[in-house]
């Protein structure tokens, strides 16, 4: 297997930033997005219906598309060994072409439950200008150490 | 708008619906999209050899449960428009609310999606609020719960989104 980067669970203390990402927002953005997800629905291609319908300033990212970024941004962090359980966020304003979206994230609690998995809970969200537009808070599973690997884990002994 | 929920659609609340089966099987070619336009270079989706060693085998990104059960823009035979989250579509139409987001969405995994699995979906209504006034318009909060399992019948995940139907305002 390729030389891959890993992050253990002792590598992880609560209160603990991510490193930023910065996104450049463009209508490619969010229509790549909207499509890849499969989201047909036009407030995420065609901007006459965004704003003529909607109410809204443009087209804008959708759902599923705002749940691969906070993947890809977490994944970066863990690498391929992080297994996400649970993730939740709240959409409190919309991200458009021309913004510049900023993903950052705190670790708010490290614990390891009663089937000896190893967690991560954090605190993440995508700002423009410095505004939250969407609240986020996942729990990741990561290894104890080198031998451990959560993707093994199934049935009882995965409790996200 | 009445703040009453019309009997046939309380009777909707708690009762599973639309119990569906993905349209193909899971596929790479979808999951190499997502991560594309989200520029996610995770290796576990692009390297067969670290996703056998990891994963046993390739796997897709668990954040694309709900894309696996949204239907093609159009397919022969199809003479209706076709929508995902359908009880969401209902809900907006029973209720007279043209116009509906996802406020909040919360997803918890279990099995990983394989290449190759065929999944199946329910949906359930569970919650219809009473009018409230928002800074979109006039409507009314509702939750609705997927729940998917894979061709063992393993839960691979479940999807929970609180969604606003409204009214703009005249």
């Amino acid at each position: 297997m390729p030389d891959i980067h890993i992050l253990t669970i002792d590598q992880v203390s609560e209160g603990q930033d991510l490193p930023e990402l910065h996104v450049d927002v463009t209508a490619s953005t969010v229509v790549l997005g909207a499509i890849a997800s499969r989201d047909w629905r036009p407030m995420h291609h065609d901007k006459d219906f965004a704003v003529g319908r909607n109410g809204m300033k443009h087209i804008f990212i959708n759902t599923p598309n705002n749940a691969a970024w906070f993947e890809r941004y977490i994944t970066d962090w863990t690498g391929p060994m992080g297994r996400l359980g649970r993730i939740t966020f709240q959409m409190k304003a919309s991200v458009f072409p021309g913004d510049t979206m900023v993903l950052s994230g705190q670790v708010k609690q490290v614990i390891i439950d009663d089937v000896g998995c190893a967690w991560v809970d954090l605190h993440l969200a995508v700002s423009v200008d410095s505004k939250v537009a969407t609240g986020c808070t996942a729990r990741v599973a990561l290894p104890k150490d080198k031998d451990d690997n959560p993707w093994t884990r199934k049935g009882d002994q995965w409790k996200p | 708008m009445t703040d009453e929920i019309p009997a046939a659609v309380q009777a909707l609340i708690g009762v599973p619906l639309y119990d569906e089966q993905t349209e193909f099987d899971i596929e790479m070619g979808y999951v190499h999209n997502t991560c594309a336009a989200v520029e996610n270079g995770n290796p576990l989706f692009w390297d067969k050899e670290v996703a056998a060693a990891i994963t046993g085998g390739q796997i897709a990104p668990p954040t694309m449960l709900s894309v696996w059960f949204r239907p093609h823009y159009w397919a022969p035979g199809a003479s209706v428009d076709r929508k995902a989250l359908q009880a969401h579509f209902d809900l907006k139409e029973l209720l007279n609310l043209p116009e509906a987001v996802v406020t909040s969405n919360e997803t918890i995994f279990g099995e990983p999606v394989r290449i190759g699995d065929t999944l199946r979906v329910r949906q359930t209504i569970k919650s219809i609020s009473g009018i409230k006034k928002t800074k979109l318009g006039e409507g009314r909060f509702w939750v609705i719960e997927v729940e998917t399992t894979n061709q063992h019948g393993a839960h691979v995940g479940t999807d929970i989104y609180t969604c606003l139907g409204y009214r703009r305002p005249e």
